[in-house]
Protein backbone atom coordinates (compact mmCIF):
# COMPACT_ATOMS: atom_id res chain seq x y z
CA UNK A 1 0.00 0.00 0.00
CA UNK A 2 1.29 3.48 -0.76
CA UNK A 3 2.10 5.82 2.09
CA UNK A 4 0.14 8.81 3.32
CA UNK A 5 2.29 11.96 3.13
CA UNK A 6 2.16 15.27 4.97
CA UNK A 7 2.49 17.93 2.28
CA UNK A 8 1.59 21.12 4.13
CA UNK A 9 1.92 22.41 7.69
CA UNK A 10 0.62 25.54 9.39
CA UNK A 11 0.59 26.84 12.93
CA UNK A 12 -0.79 29.79 14.84
CA UNK A 13 1.68 30.67 17.61
CA UNK A 14 0.79 29.12 20.96
CA UNK A 15 0.29 31.10 24.16
CA UNK A 16 -2.24 33.87 24.69
CA UNK A 17 -3.67 35.85 21.80
CA UNK A 18 -6.28 38.30 23.06
CA UNK A 19 -8.89 39.23 20.49
CA UNK A 20 -8.54 36.02 18.47
CA UNK A 21 -10.88 33.12 19.12
CA UNK A 22 -9.66 29.55 19.09
CA UNK A 23 -11.41 29.10 15.76
CA UNK A 24 -9.65 32.19 14.35
CA UNK A 25 -6.35 30.56 15.26
CA UNK A 26 -7.41 27.33 13.61
CA UNK A 27 -8.37 29.16 10.41
CA UNK A 28 -5.01 30.94 10.45
CA UNK A 29 -3.24 27.59 10.71
CA UNK A 30 -5.29 26.08 7.85
CA UNK A 31 -4.42 28.99 5.54
CA UNK A 32 -0.73 28.61 6.42
CA UNK A 33 -0.88 24.86 5.74
CA UNK A 34 -2.63 25.36 2.39
CA UNK A 35 -0.03 27.95 1.40
CA UNK A 36 2.76 25.60 2.45
CA UNK A 37 1.23 22.75 0.42
CA UNK A 38 0.59 25.03 -2.54
CA UNK A 39 -3.06 23.99 -2.83
CA UNK A 40 -6.38 25.84 -2.64
CA UNK A 41 -9.07 25.20 -0.03
CA UNK A 42 -11.21 23.99 -2.94
CA UNK A 43 -8.80 21.08 -3.44
CA UNK A 44 -9.41 19.76 0.09
CA UNK A 45 -11.73 16.76 -0.11
CA UNK A 46 -12.26 16.18 3.61
CA UNK A 47 -11.27 17.52 7.02
CA UNK A 48 -11.12 16.24 10.60
CA UNK A 49 -11.10 19.02 13.19
CA UNK A 50 -10.24 18.79 16.91
CA UNK A 51 -11.19 21.24 19.64
CA UNK A 52 -11.88 20.58 23.30
CA UNK A 53 -13.14 23.95 24.54
CA UNK A 54 -13.27 26.35 21.59
CA UNK A 55 -16.35 25.32 19.66
CA UNK A 56 -17.16 23.15 16.67
CA UNK A 57 -14.30 23.01 14.15
CA UNK A 58 -16.58 22.48 11.14
CA UNK A 59 -17.95 26.01 11.55
CA UNK A 60 -14.68 27.22 10.01
CA UNK A 61 -16.10 26.46 6.56
CA UNK A 62 -17.83 29.87 6.89
CA UNK A 63 -14.39 31.42 6.78
CA UNK A 64 -12.55 29.11 4.43
CA UNK A 65 -15.24 28.69 1.82
CA UNK A 66 -18.53 26.81 1.45
CA UNK A 67 -17.21 24.13 -0.83
CA UNK A 68 -19.45 21.46 0.66
CA UNK A 69 -16.38 19.67 1.98
CA UNK A 70 -16.89 16.68 4.29
CA UNK A 71 -15.86 18.01 7.73
CA UNK A 72 -15.96 15.83 10.87
CA UNK A 73 -15.48 17.15 14.41
CA UNK A 74 -13.35 15.15 16.81
CA UNK A 75 -13.54 15.41 20.59
CA UNK A 76 -11.34 12.87 22.33
CA UNK A 77 -9.73 14.46 25.37
CA UNK A 78 -6.01 15.05 25.10
CA UNK A 79 -5.84 12.67 22.13
CA UNK A 80 -8.23 14.82 20.06
CA UNK A 81 -5.56 16.05 17.64
CA UNK A 82 -4.03 12.60 17.32
CA UNK A 83 -7.47 11.14 16.69
CA UNK A 84 -8.13 13.71 13.95
CA UNK A 85 -4.84 12.79 12.32
CA UNK A 86 -5.52 9.05 12.68
CA UNK A 87 -8.91 9.49 11.01
CA UNK A 88 -7.49 11.65 8.22
CA UNK A 89 -4.82 9.14 7.30
CA UNK A 90 -7.38 6.31 7.28
CA UNK A 91 -9.52 8.26 4.82
CA UNK A 92 -6.59 8.38 2.41
CA UNK A 93 -5.35 4.87 3.12
CA UNK A 94 -8.80 3.57 2.24
CA UNK A 95 -8.29 5.17 -1.19
CA UNK A 96 -11.63 6.98 -0.91
CA UNK A 97 -9.81 10.32 -0.85
CA UNK A 98 -6.60 11.79 -2.26
CA UNK A 99 -6.08 14.92 -0.17
CA UNK A 100 -7.46 16.20 3.12
CA UNK A 101 -6.88 18.13 6.28
CA UNK A 102 -6.34 17.50 9.99
CA UNK A 103 -6.76 20.65 12.08
CA UNK A 104 -6.78 21.31 15.81
CA UNK A 105 -7.21 24.45 17.87
CA UNK A 106 -8.19 25.51 21.36
CA UNK A 107 -8.48 28.39 23.78
CA UNK A 108 -8.67 27.69 27.52
CA UNK A 109 -9.24 30.12 30.41
CA UNK A 110 -6.26 31.01 32.58
CA UNK A 111 -5.35 28.76 35.48
CA UNK A 112 -5.64 25.01 35.92
CA UNK A 113 -8.22 23.05 33.96
CA UNK A 114 -11.49 23.17 35.91
CA UNK A 115 -12.99 19.76 35.39
CA UNK A 116 -16.31 18.78 36.94
CA UNK A 117 -16.89 15.28 38.37
CA UNK A 118 -20.03 14.65 36.31
CA UNK A 119 -18.03 15.01 33.09
CA UNK A 120 -15.95 12.04 34.17
CA UNK A 121 -18.73 9.86 35.59
CA UNK A 122 -17.57 10.60 39.14
CA UNK A 123 -19.65 11.49 42.23
CA UNK A 124 -19.92 15.17 43.18
CA UNK A 125 -18.17 14.70 46.55
CA UNK A 126 -14.93 13.91 44.72
CA UNK A 127 -14.75 17.48 43.44
CA UNK A 128 -16.18 19.01 46.63
CA UNK A 129 -13.38 17.40 48.67
CA UNK A 130 -10.72 18.87 46.37
CA UNK A 131 -9.56 15.89 44.31
CA UNK A 132 -10.70 17.10 40.87
CA UNK A 133 -7.21 18.46 40.17
CA UNK A 134 -5.01 17.11 37.38
CA UNK A 135 -1.79 18.40 38.96
CA UNK A 136 -2.32 16.17 42.02
CA UNK A 137 -2.37 13.07 39.86
CA UNK A 138 0.71 14.02 37.86
CA UNK A 139 2.61 14.84 41.05
CA UNK A 140 1.69 11.56 42.75
CA UNK A 141 2.55 9.56 39.64
CA UNK A 142 6.09 10.96 39.44
CA UNK A 143 6.55 10.83 43.24
CA UNK A 144 6.06 7.08 43.11
CA UNK A 145 8.17 6.72 39.96
CA UNK A 146 11.07 8.64 41.55
CA UNK A 147 10.81 6.34 44.58
CA UNK A 148 10.79 3.18 42.46
CA UNK A 149 13.50 4.11 39.93
CA UNK A 150 15.81 6.57 41.65
CA UNK A 151 14.97 9.67 39.61
CA UNK A 152 16.18 12.85 41.33
CA UNK A 153 14.40 16.22 41.55
CA UNK A 154 17.35 17.65 39.57
CA UNK A 155 16.37 15.50 36.60
CA UNK A 156 12.90 17.07 36.67
CA UNK A 157 14.62 20.45 36.59
CA UNK A 158 16.85 19.46 33.67
CA UNK A 159 13.79 18.59 31.55
CA UNK A 160 12.27 22.03 32.16
CA UNK A 161 15.61 23.76 31.57
CA UNK A 162 15.96 22.02 28.20
CA UNK A 163 12.39 22.90 27.20
CA UNK A 164 12.88 26.64 27.67
CA UNK A 165 16.30 26.51 26.02
CA UNK A 166 14.90 24.81 22.89
CA UNK A 167 11.92 27.18 22.75
CA UNK A 168 14.20 30.19 22.33
CA UNK A 169 14.51 29.06 18.69
CA UNK A 170 10.84 28.11 18.14
CA UNK A 171 8.79 31.07 16.85
CA UNK A 172 5.53 29.28 17.68
CA UNK A 173 6.46 28.64 21.34
CA UNK A 174 4.92 30.65 24.18
CA UNK A 175 7.68 30.85 26.80
CA UNK A 176 10.86 31.64 24.90
CA UNK A 177 13.20 32.89 27.62
CA UNK A 178 15.76 30.50 29.09
CA UNK A 179 15.28 29.70 32.78
CA UNK A 180 18.28 28.50 34.79
CA UNK A 181 18.22 25.14 36.51
CA UNK A 182 18.69 26.95 39.81
CA UNK A 183 15.67 29.21 39.21
CA UNK A 184 13.56 26.19 38.19
CA UNK A 185 14.52 24.23 41.31
CA UNK A 186 13.91 27.13 43.70
CA UNK A 187 10.65 28.40 42.20
CA UNK A 188 7.47 28.06 44.30
CA UNK A 189 6.22 24.51 44.67
CA UNK A 190 2.84 23.86 42.97
CA UNK A 191 2.34 20.21 43.82
CA UNK A 192 5.38 18.46 45.26
CA UNK A 193 7.84 17.54 43.74
CA UNK A 194 6.93 19.97 40.94
CA UNK A 195 7.75 23.68 41.02
CA UNK A 196 5.84 26.10 38.82
CA UNK A 197 8.31 25.78 35.93
CA UNK A 198 7.79 22.02 35.83
CA UNK A 199 4.10 22.20 34.85
CA UNK A 200 2.75 23.43 31.52
CA UNK A 201 -0.25 25.75 31.42
CA UNK A 202 -3.50 25.55 29.51
CA UNK A 203 -3.05 27.85 26.50
CA UNK A 204 -4.24 28.75 23.00
CA UNK A 205 -3.13 27.89 19.52
CA UNK A 206 -3.96 26.19 16.24
CA UNK A 207 -2.24 23.66 13.96
CA UNK A 208 -3.20 22.31 10.55
CA UNK A 209 -1.70 19.53 8.43
CA UNK A 210 -2.50 18.80 4.79
CA UNK A 211 -2.32 15.07 4.03
CA UNK A 212 -2.22 13.46 0.63
CA UNK A 213 -1.69 10.11 -1.01
CA UNK A 214 1.86 9.44 -2.19
CA UNK A 215 0.69 9.77 -5.79
CA UNK A 216 -0.82 13.22 -5.15
CA UNK A 217 2.22 14.34 -3.17
CA UNK A 218 4.49 13.37 -6.07
CA UNK A 219 2.22 15.10 -8.59
CA UNK A 220 2.42 18.29 -6.53
CA UNK A 221 6.21 17.97 -6.45
CA UNK A 222 6.31 17.88 -2.66
CA UNK A 223 9.13 16.33 -0.61
CA UNK A 224 7.81 13.04 0.72
CA UNK A 225 7.29 13.18 4.47
CA UNK A 226 5.65 9.82 5.05
CA UNK A 227 3.24 9.10 7.88
CA UNK A 228 4.37 5.55 8.60
CA UNK A 229 2.12 5.06 11.61
CA UNK A 230 -0.63 6.88 13.50
CA UNK A 231 -2.20 5.04 16.43
CA UNK A 232 -4.65 5.95 19.18
CA UNK A 233 -5.34 3.66 22.14
CA UNK A 234 -7.30 3.67 25.40
CA UNK A 235 -6.12 2.30 28.72
CA UNK A 236 -5.54 -1.35 29.65
CA UNK A 237 -6.40 -2.84 33.11
CA UNK A 238 -4.34 -1.61 36.07
CA UNK A 239 -3.23 1.66 34.51
CA UNK A 240 -2.93 4.72 36.80
CA UNK A 241 -5.03 7.59 35.49
CA UNK A 242 -6.10 11.09 36.38
CA UNK A 243 -9.26 11.48 38.52
CA UNK A 244 -9.18 8.08 40.23
CA UNK A 245 -10.78 7.80 43.73
CA UNK A 246 -9.12 4.38 43.92
CA UNK A 247 -6.55 2.47 41.89
CA UNK A 248 -5.88 -1.25 41.73
CA UNK A 249 -3.09 -2.68 43.89
CA UNK A 250 -1.92 -4.73 40.92
CA UNK A 251 -0.22 -2.30 38.56
CA UNK A 252 -0.68 -2.78 34.83
CA UNK A 253 0.35 -1.25 31.51
CA UNK A 254 -0.62 2.12 30.03
CA UNK A 255 -2.37 3.47 26.97
CA UNK A 256 1.00 4.89 25.94
CA UNK A 257 2.73 1.52 25.98
CA UNK A 258 0.19 -0.11 23.70
CA UNK A 259 -0.16 2.87 21.33
CA UNK A 260 3.64 2.98 21.05
CA UNK A 261 4.12 -0.74 20.49
CA UNK A 262 1.42 -0.66 17.84
CA UNK A 263 3.02 2.29 16.04
CA UNK A 264 6.45 0.62 15.94
CA UNK A 265 4.84 -2.57 14.60
CA UNK A 266 3.05 -0.65 11.85
CA UNK A 267 6.17 1.31 10.89
CA UNK A 268 8.33 -1.81 10.95
CA UNK A 269 11.06 -0.10 12.99
CA UNK A 270 12.03 0.10 16.66
CA UNK A 271 12.76 2.85 19.20
CA UNK A 272 16.49 2.63 18.38
CA UNK A 273 15.69 3.76 14.81
CA UNK A 274 14.07 7.06 15.86
CA UNK A 275 16.16 10.22 15.31
CA UNK A 276 13.99 12.84 17.04
CA UNK A 277 10.98 12.59 19.38
CA UNK A 278 8.22 14.82 20.73
CA UNK A 279 6.91 13.25 23.96
CA UNK A 280 3.98 14.47 26.03
CA UNK A 281 5.48 16.72 28.70
CA UNK A 282 2.58 18.39 30.46
CA UNK A 283 4.91 18.14 33.43
CA UNK A 284 8.65 17.57 33.54
CA UNK A 285 8.24 14.07 34.94
CA UNK A 286 5.88 13.08 32.15
CA UNK A 287 8.69 13.43 29.63
CA UNK A 288 10.88 11.25 31.85
CA UNK A 289 8.28 8.50 32.29
CA UNK A 290 7.28 8.66 28.64
CA UNK A 291 10.88 8.09 27.51
CA UNK A 292 10.55 4.62 29.06
CA UNK A 293 6.88 4.00 28.26
CA UNK A 294 7.58 4.64 24.57
CA UNK A 295 10.51 2.22 24.65
CA UNK A 296 13.43 4.64 24.27
CA UNK A 297 15.11 3.60 27.51
CA UNK A 298 14.52 1.42 30.54
CA UNK A 299 12.90 2.73 33.72
CA UNK A 300 15.56 4.57 35.72
CA UNK A 301 18.03 5.14 32.86
CA UNK A 302 16.56 8.63 32.35
CA UNK A 303 18.66 9.90 35.27
CA UNK A 304 21.85 9.23 33.33
CA UNK A 305 20.38 10.24 29.96
CA UNK A 306 19.50 13.70 31.30
CA UNK A 307 22.79 14.17 33.15
CA UNK A 308 24.61 13.41 29.86
CA UNK A 309 22.28 15.60 27.75
CA UNK A 310 21.25 12.71 25.51
CA UNK A 311 17.83 14.30 24.89
CA UNK A 312 19.15 17.79 24.15
CA UNK A 313 19.34 19.14 20.57
CA UNK A 314 22.85 17.74 20.07
CA UNK A 315 22.20 14.47 21.90
CA UNK A 316 21.56 10.97 20.60
CA UNK A 317 17.78 11.36 20.79
CA UNK A 318 16.66 15.02 20.89
CA UNK A 319 13.30 15.23 22.72
CA UNK A 320 10.79 18.08 22.50
CA UNK A 321 12.84 20.21 20.14
CA UNK A 322 10.39 23.14 20.25
CA UNK A 323 10.13 23.15 24.04
CA UNK A 324 7.11 20.85 24.15
CA UNK A 325 4.08 21.56 26.28
CA UNK A 326 6.28 23.07 29.01
CA UNK A 327 7.26 25.96 26.72
CA UNK A 328 4.32 25.99 24.29
CA UNK A 329 1.47 25.46 26.77
CA UNK A 330 -1.35 23.05 26.11
CA UNK A 331 -4.30 23.97 23.91
CA UNK A 332 -5.78 20.48 24.07
CA UNK A 333 -7.16 20.22 20.53
CA UNK A 334 -3.95 21.51 18.94
CA UNK A 335 -1.26 20.04 21.16
CA UNK A 336 -0.78 16.64 19.53
CA UNK A 337 -0.74 18.18 16.06
CA UNK A 338 1.92 20.67 17.17
CA UNK A 339 4.21 17.74 17.85
CA UNK A 340 3.68 16.45 14.31
CA UNK A 341 4.17 19.97 12.91
CA UNK A 342 7.49 20.17 14.74
CA UNK A 343 8.53 16.75 13.44
CA UNK A 344 7.84 17.83 9.84
CA UNK A 345 9.93 20.97 10.43
CA UNK A 346 12.76 18.79 11.74
CA UNK A 347 12.56 16.26 8.88
CA UNK A 348 12.65 19.09 6.34
CA UNK A 349 15.69 20.56 8.09
CA UNK A 350 13.88 23.85 8.68
CA UNK A 351 14.42 24.04 12.45
CA UNK A 352 17.00 26.84 12.38
CA UNK A 353 18.52 27.26 15.83
CA UNK A 354 16.57 24.25 17.11
CA UNK A 355 17.38 21.93 14.19
CA UNK A 356 18.40 18.53 15.58
CA UNK A 357 20.87 17.26 12.99
CA UNK A 358 19.48 15.61 9.86
CA UNK A 359 16.76 13.29 11.14
CA UNK A 360 15.21 10.67 8.87
CA UNK A 361 12.65 9.42 11.39
CA UNK A 362 10.54 11.35 13.89
CA UNK A 363 8.20 10.20 16.67
CA UNK A 364 5.33 11.96 18.45
CA UNK A 365 3.32 10.95 21.51
CA UNK A 366 0.41 12.49 23.40
CA UNK A 367 -1.22 11.20 26.55
CA UNK A 368 -4.06 12.48 28.66
CA UNK A 369 -7.35 12.10 30.45
CA UNK A 370 -9.06 9.74 30.83
CA UNK A 371 -6.26 7.36 29.83
CA UNK A 372 -5.81 7.92 26.11
CA UNK A 373 -2.68 8.09 24.01
CA UNK A 374 -1.84 8.78 20.37
CA UNK A 375 1.47 8.12 18.60
CA UNK A 376 2.79 8.93 15.14
CA UNK A 377 5.95 7.94 13.30
CA UNK A 378 7.14 10.01 10.32
CA UNK A 379 9.90 9.21 7.82
CA UNK A 380 11.48 11.14 5.01
CA UNK B 1 -22.05 15.91 61.61
CA UNK B 2 -23.06 15.15 58.06
CA UNK B 3 -21.15 13.01 55.62
CA UNK B 4 -20.01 14.63 52.37
CA UNK B 5 -22.01 11.95 50.58
CA UNK B 6 -24.20 8.96 51.39
CA UNK B 7 -22.77 5.48 51.28
CA UNK B 8 -19.09 6.38 51.79
CA UNK B 9 -18.69 5.28 55.44
CA UNK B 10 -20.21 2.56 57.65
CA UNK B 11 -22.24 3.43 60.78
CA UNK B 12 -19.86 1.54 63.08
CA UNK B 13 -17.49 2.98 65.67
CA UNK B 14 -14.95 3.49 64.35
CA UNK B 15 -16.41 3.80 60.86
CA UNK B 16 -14.93 2.17 57.78
CA UNK B 17 -14.90 3.28 54.14
CA UNK B 18 -17.38 1.42 51.95
CA UNK B 19 -15.85 0.16 48.75
CA UNK B 20 -17.45 -2.01 46.11
CA UNK B 21 -16.56 -5.60 45.26
CA UNK B 22 -17.23 -6.81 41.75
CA UNK B 23 -19.43 -9.88 42.14
CA UNK B 24 -17.92 -11.56 39.08
CA UNK B 25 -14.21 -10.70 39.29
CA UNK B 26 -13.65 -9.88 42.96
CA UNK B 27 -12.02 -6.56 42.02
CA UNK B 28 -12.45 -3.99 44.79
CA UNK B 29 -12.88 -0.27 44.10
CA UNK B 30 -13.80 2.87 46.04
CA UNK B 31 -16.44 4.24 46.25
CA UNK B 32 -19.01 1.49 45.60
CA UNK B 33 -20.32 2.04 42.06
CA UNK B 34 -24.11 2.39 41.69
CA UNK B 35 -24.29 -0.87 39.77
CA UNK B 36 -25.71 -4.31 40.45
CA UNK B 37 -22.32 -5.71 39.42
CA UNK B 38 -20.83 -4.47 42.71
CA UNK B 39 -21.69 -5.32 46.31
CA UNK B 40 -20.82 -2.91 49.16
CA UNK B 41 -17.52 -3.95 50.76
CA UNK B 42 -16.29 -2.28 53.97
CA UNK B 43 -12.59 -1.60 53.44
CA UNK B 44 -9.70 -2.20 55.78
CA UNK B 45 -8.97 0.91 57.83
CA UNK B 46 -5.22 0.55 57.86
CA UNK B 47 -2.69 0.56 55.10
CA UNK B 48 0.55 1.98 53.79
CA UNK B 49 1.26 5.10 51.74
CA UNK B 50 1.81 4.35 48.02
CA UNK B 51 2.40 7.91 46.84
CA UNK B 52 1.59 11.47 47.86
CA UNK B 53 1.81 15.17 47.03
CA UNK B 54 0.98 18.53 48.59
CA UNK B 55 -1.88 20.63 47.22
CA UNK B 56 -0.34 24.10 47.36
CA UNK B 57 -3.01 26.21 45.67
CA UNK B 58 -6.72 26.45 46.41
CA UNK B 59 -8.82 24.26 44.10
CA UNK B 60 -11.46 26.15 42.13
CA UNK B 61 -14.99 26.53 43.53
CA UNK B 62 -17.21 25.06 42.32
CA UNK B 63 -16.74 22.23 42.88
CA UNK B 64 -14.38 22.63 45.91
CA UNK B 65 -16.16 23.11 49.28
CA UNK B 66 -13.08 23.59 51.48
CA UNK B 67 -12.40 26.77 53.48
CA UNK B 68 -12.01 30.08 51.63
CA UNK B 69 -8.78 30.74 53.51
CA UNK B 70 -6.32 28.28 52.04
CA UNK B 71 -3.63 26.31 53.77
CA UNK B 72 -1.73 23.69 51.76
CA UNK B 73 -2.79 20.11 52.47
CA UNK B 74 -1.32 16.70 51.80
CA UNK B 75 -2.96 13.86 49.94
CA UNK B 76 -1.97 10.46 48.70
CA UNK B 77 -2.98 6.94 47.79
CA UNK B 78 -3.12 4.45 50.64
CA UNK B 79 -2.74 0.77 49.80
CA UNK B 80 -5.22 -1.18 51.93
CA UNK B 81 -3.30 -4.44 51.82
CA UNK B 82 -4.77 -6.68 49.12
CA UNK B 83 -7.94 -4.62 48.58
CA UNK B 84 -7.34 -1.39 46.67
CA UNK B 85 -5.53 1.95 46.92
CA UNK B 86 -7.74 4.82 48.08
CA UNK B 87 -7.09 8.50 47.35
CA UNK B 88 -7.22 10.45 50.60
CA UNK B 89 -6.17 13.47 52.55
CA UNK B 90 -3.22 12.97 54.89
CA UNK B 91 -3.43 14.65 58.29
CA UNK B 92 -1.53 14.89 61.58
CA UNK B 93 1.83 14.63 59.82
CA UNK B 94 4.31 17.37 58.84
CA UNK B 95 4.84 17.53 55.07
CA UNK B 96 8.55 16.80 55.45
CA UNK B 97 7.82 13.68 57.51
CA UNK B 98 5.64 12.02 54.88
CA UNK B 99 7.27 8.86 53.52
CA UNK B 100 6.15 6.35 50.93
CA UNK B 101 5.48 3.10 52.80
CA UNK B 102 4.48 4.71 56.13
CA UNK B 103 1.68 3.00 58.10
CA UNK B 104 -1.61 4.94 58.14
CA UNK B 105 -5.09 4.62 59.61
CA UNK B 106 -8.49 6.01 58.62
CA UNK B 107 -10.09 8.96 60.40
CA UNK B 108 -13.10 11.07 59.47
CA UNK B 109 -12.59 14.83 59.56
CA UNK B 110 -14.54 17.99 58.71
CA UNK B 111 -13.62 19.36 55.28
CA UNK B 112 -13.64 22.88 56.77
CA UNK B 113 -12.64 22.75 60.45
CA UNK B 114 -13.71 26.39 60.90
CA UNK B 115 -17.32 25.83 59.80
CA UNK B 116 -19.79 24.34 62.30
CA UNK B 117 -21.78 22.47 59.65
CA UNK B 118 -18.84 21.37 57.49
CA UNK B 119 -19.32 18.08 55.66
CA UNK B 120 -17.30 15.14 56.98
CA UNK B 121 -14.81 13.47 54.68
CA UNK B 122 -12.22 10.73 54.93
CA UNK B 123 -8.55 11.17 55.74
CA UNK B 124 -5.65 9.00 56.86
CA UNK B 125 -3.15 9.76 59.62
CA UNK B 126 -0.04 7.98 60.86
CA UNK B 127 -1.11 4.75 62.54
CA UNK B 128 -1.20 5.32 66.30
CA UNK B 129 -1.95 2.05 68.00
CA UNK B 130 0.50 -0.81 68.19
CA UNK B 131 -1.69 -3.04 66.06
CA UNK B 132 0.00 -4.12 62.89
CA UNK B 133 -1.12 -2.67 59.56
CA UNK B 134 -2.61 -6.06 58.82
CA UNK B 135 -5.28 -5.61 61.51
Amino acid sequence: MSDVCIIGIGIHPFGRTDGLSGLDQGVFAVREALRDAGVDWKAIQFAYGASDAAGNPDTMVDRLGLTGVQFINVKNGCAAGGSALFSAQMAIKSQEFEIGLAVGFDKHPRGAFNALPSEYNLPDWYGEAGYMITTQFFAMKIMRYMHDYGISPTSLGRVAEKAFLNAVHAPHAWRRDPVSLDAIMHAPMVSDPYTKFMFCSPAEGGVALVLASEKTARALGKPLIRLKAATMRTRPPGSFEVFAPSVDIERGGSATRIASADAFRLAGIGPEDIDVAQLQDTEAGAEIMHMAENGFCRDGEQEQWLAEGRTSLTGKLPVNTDGGCLACGEPIGASGLRQVYENVVQLRGDGGGRQAGKPKTAYSHVYGAPGVSAVTILER
Amino acid sequence: MRAIAKGLFTDETPPRLIGGRNRATGRIVFPCPPSADFEPWPLKSRGTLWSYTIQRYRPKSPPYLGPEAFDPWALGYVALQDETMVETRLIDVAFEDIRIGMALELILVPLDPTAPDSPITHAFRPARSSESAAA
